[in-house]
């Protein structure tokens, strides 16, 4: 079937297989490949991306269910709230292995741009969903608090 | 034939010269003086950069290379080889690149692993450490040697200062002096500066090469490499291990859109499904019927398996200590007056890299094949590969790419997901290039375990509360029998792996007999994060802390009892942890906390933990962590391997089993085989001891420290001793 979707801003008229997650879509079709797969039963958290700003977990949504919607992947990621989570995330040096961090980014950005000042306790039932085996989660939690300081300021 | 340039005749090194000379013979290969001065194929790329070594390039706008003969799987060498390189070389940290090297087990060998490869928590301590510090110096002395001839200058006059060189009023960036560079012979052994030199080595303020790649979505990792024309496959396996292929099948799977053959591997090991994408072939897989033939598979249950483990326990096969039997241990115990004894369960454990294995294999010009992976050992890789595809291995070129993850699994001693990819490739005629897709259920139930271990101690006291006799059981699969590492790891039938920690404890034991007994088993077992560690610091631990506190001795007090008489080094290091943790952590007599220590991989540490607990809910407070790692290159980097290594062994600790029904793997993801979460990771604080020794590992070590630390701090504030892993079948919840 055909089907209209918006990805980082650019309309997309794609030929998909009814019922395919909206994840291998954005990766196999449309070839974006910053999004990563690793469960496939929406509990890890890498395939996080934002559908009209909202985080979800791409693995779980069928591509019929995305037609004319806004899709947002990291390669597309920008703004004051993506900045400075990056920017936060660079200067903790969270990152390890680097699977799971752009579904932890996603949901990070999509979390402070709700929560503008989240306590520790926020951030660890917002961030729940994204596992992370490298076990980088002490500074996922100094960068979500460094960046919602730096967005205060 | 070509007249080929020599040294003495080059009038220019200009670009247009060599091309010039390589366009008169028209082949399409350039040969001139490689860095040595030696006759060498350089590529055209070389023409724009400067080869220095093996290690080091510098292009010609100056900026530096490093070529990484690690993988990066997080543990973050690609920024420790920068930082050695750039230390030497007083190069721009900050715009420094790095890449992979192409597999060339003589180029890039890492002598502490005998092959080309990452593991063992070698990549700097075995001989990383000099390799890319002398590299970086070669380059300098080269560089400075340059810009005196150019400027005519004594070479003591220039210096380097962040990439640039200069002299006086004379300023150039490396590019600008490649050229001259170029014609010096490259030092054996260059100067390397003094501790007292450094400005990036032991600098915790820098920030990781790989932090932008990672944070933009700009890491590429094996399974996002697409190639044209690749087509996807799936391994349909046996779900008991040893099964082999009868019958299959692909009826159901072909009405998948997007299905496009499925075909037995010719191991009878499994089916090779293809498809045009992950989806449709992930689908098509669910699809096919296959049967197996289980005469030779695995077809115990859990509870069968621990008893055979038991049994084994009791008659041992091998005494691992020559001068002490366990026969003598336990007549000696009976003279004793105190007894301390335990059974020990350790499960079955996956590695579960956050990316699941996969690799893509394609075809080149040459009639050979260019894979593409996060690959850890290329020597071995390439040489199975060779082998299976019945190439030579200079056909095998290997691409490797960012890691997510490893822990282990990427390497297997038969290579085992490029084989299959390989096979795969194979079925279709060696034309296409595949892609080998793995579910998180492949990865889970696919095997390659931590092996179950199974151990008994007891441990004959006397009057003081010394240690008398210690009778220890032992009964694992071994990594190394059956494999090519066999001649290498195994002496007089023992797998060093499956007692390490304990028959080389650096606590004075007098009579330690360690009796040992393999399973036997079709289950594939493999080094997990830290490997035989794993297991014997958390039985060691668990036992000397069982030791204190039966004699009412504080646990940090009788251990440094334990190393008062050793006379080595790493008895005072080892001491020396301890004491510090002591400190740091404020720990005082009486307090309710955990306490372990190990000696790891080159590198020591010690550990106490802090855990709250109510009814039956634990909540990990807090973790206070000294390490001695020798020379601290990057302290930022040690912390987040402890961080991560710690993180790892609790999960593990808290909740990982691999389980079997009948032969069948019963965990299958995330949701019933757990991992940690970020509201279950403790705040861990680590103090890194100050040292100028030869670096020790840090990539593994802080994984075994985890689960003793966690189940003598559960000891001390509920009384209860753990010696079952995964904790959470005690009752535990952990919050």
């Amino acid at each position: 079937m055909k089907l209209d979707i918006t990805i980082n801003g650019q309309a997309k008229r794609l030929e998909v297989e009814k019922g395919t997650p909206l994840l291998w879509i954005i990766r196999d079709e449309v070839g974006l490949t910053g999004t990563k797969f690793g469960c496939g039963v929406a509990s890890c958290g890498n395939c996080t991306v934002h559908l009209d700003g909202k985080a979800v977990k791409s693995c779980a949504v069928n591509v019929e269910q995305v037609a004319n919607r806004q899709i947002t992947t990291i390669e597309g990621l920008n703004g004051p709230v993506a900045s400075a989570v990056r920017q936060a995330w660079v200067k903790n040096n969270v990152v390890q292995c680097g699977f799971c961090q752009s579904g932890q980014i996603m949901s990070a950005t999509a979390f402070l741009t709700e929560n503008k000042s989240p306590s520790e306790s926020d951030i660890n039932s917002a961030m729940a969903g994204n596992a992370c085996r490298c076990m980088c989660y002490t500074r996922i939690k100094d960068a979500i608090s460094e960046a919602a300081k730096m967005l205060e300021a | 034939m070509t007249k080929l340039p020599l040294k003495n005749d080059i009038k220019s090194n200009s670009r247009r010269d060599f091309i010039k000379a390589s366009s008169l013979t028209s082949v399409s290969l350039l040969i001139g003086l490689n860095a040595k001065g030696a006759l060498a194929i350089i590529s055209q790329h070389d023409m724009e950069g400067l080869e220095v070594n093996p290690l080091v390039r510098i292009e010609r706008n100056g900026t530096v290379t490093v070529i990484s003969k690690a993988f990066e799987m997080g543990q973050g060498v690609t920024t420790g080889f920068t930082t050695l390189v750039a230390e030497e070389l007083n190069a721009n940290y900050e715009t420094m690149r790095y890449e992979f090297a192409p597999v060339n087990t003589e180029k890039y060998i890492n002598k502490g692993l005998g092959a080309q490869g990452t593991g063992g928590s070698l990549s700097i301590r075995g001989g990383g450490f000099l390799d890319y510090r002398k590299a970086g110096a070669a380059a300098r002395e080269i560089i400075v040697k340059a810009a005196a001839d150019k400027w005519s200058v004594s070479e003591d006059s220039v210096r380097i200062d962040n990439g640039i060189v200069s002299a006086g009023s004379n300023e150039a960036h490396f590019g600008e002096l490649i050229d001259l560079a170029r014609r010096y012979q490259i030092p054996e052994e260059p100067k390397l500066k003094n501790i007292g030199e450094f400005q990036y080595i032991g600098n915790e303020k820098l920030n990781r090469k790989d932090n932008f790649d990672k944070t933009t979505g700009r890491a590429v990792y094996a399974l996002d490499v697409q190639i044209p024309g690749m087509v996807y496959v799936s391994i349909f396996r046996s779900p008991k291990f040893g099964g082999k292929l009868k019958s299959f099948s692909s009826s159901e799977a072909k009405k998948v859109n997007g299905f496009i053959s499925a075909k037995a591997l010719p191991n009878s090991s499994g089916i090779a499904v293809f498809g045009k994408n992950t989806w449709s072939v992930l689908q098509a897989k669910k699809k096919i019927v296959a049967s197996w033939d289980e005469t030779d598979a695995e077809t115990r249950s859990t509870d069968q398996l621990v008893l055979e483990h038991k049994k084994l326990l009791e008659q041992p096969t091998y005494e691992v200590n020559k001068q002490y039997s366990t026969s003598e241990a336990t007549e000696d115990i009976k003279k004793t007056e105190t007894l301390v004894e335990a059974d020990f369960l350790l499960p079955f454990l996956a590695h579960a890299p956050m990316e699941p294995v996969n690799c893509v294999i394609e075809p080149t010009r040459n009639g050979g094949i260019r894979l593409h992976d996060g690959c850890q050992i290329p020597t071995i890789t390439q040489g199975t590969l060779a082998n299976v595809l019945k190439l030579k291995p200079e056909q095998i070129e290997i691409k490797t790419y960012y890691a997510g993850g490893s822990f282990g699994r990427r390497i297997t001693p038969t290579s085992d997901y490029h084989v299959d990819a390989a096979l795969a490739f194979d079925l279709l005629g060696r034309e296409t290039p595949v892609k080998l897709v793995f579910t998180r259920e492949d990865d889970i139930k696919g095997g390659w375990y931590r092996p179950m271990h199974l151990q008994r101690a007891k441990i004959g006291l006397g009057k003081t509360g010394n240690i008398v006799a210690w009778d220890h059981r032992s009964a694992c699969k071994s990594i190394a029998k059956g494999t090519f590492l066999e001649k290498m790891l195994v002496k007089d039938g023992i797998d060093h792996w499956s007692v390490e920690n304990i028959s080389d404890t650096l606590y004075s034991i007098e009579n330690l007999a360690i009796g040992h007994s393999d399973f036997l088993s079709p289950i594939p077992v493999l080094w997990w994060r830290a490997v035989g560690h794993t297991q014997n610091v958390f039985t060691m631990e668990t036992l000397i802390d069982m030791v204190a506190t039966k004699v009412g001795r504080d646990p940090i007090d009788y251990r440094l009892g334990l190393l008062k008489s050793g006379t080595k080094k790493e008895h005072e290091r080892f001491a020396n942890v301890i004491r510090v943790v002591r400190d740091f952590s404020g720990w005082e007599k009486g307090q309710r906390r955990g306490f372990a220590a190990s000696y790891t991989f080159g590198t020591f540490l010690a550990v106490v933990a802090d855990v709250s607990v109510s009814e039956k809910e634990v909540h990990i407070d807090r973790m206070f962590v000294v390490v001695d790692c020798g020379t601290a290159i990057n302290p930022d980097v040690i912390k987040a391997q402890i961080e991560g290594g710690i993180g790892y062994g609790l999960s593990a600790a808290i909740y990982s089993e691999i389980n079997f029904e009948n032969g069948v793997v019963m965990e299958s993801n995330f949701p019933n085989y757990k991992t940690l979460r970020i509201d279950q990771m403790p705040k861990i604080d680590v103090k890194i001891v100050a040292s100028a020794e030869a670096p020790g590992g840090i990539g593994e070590p802080g994984t075994p420290i985890a689960a003793p630390a966690l189940v003598n701090a559960l000891y001390a504030k509920t009384g209860r001793r753990i010696t079952t892993l995964p904790i959470s079948k005690s009752g535990f919840v952990f919050v």
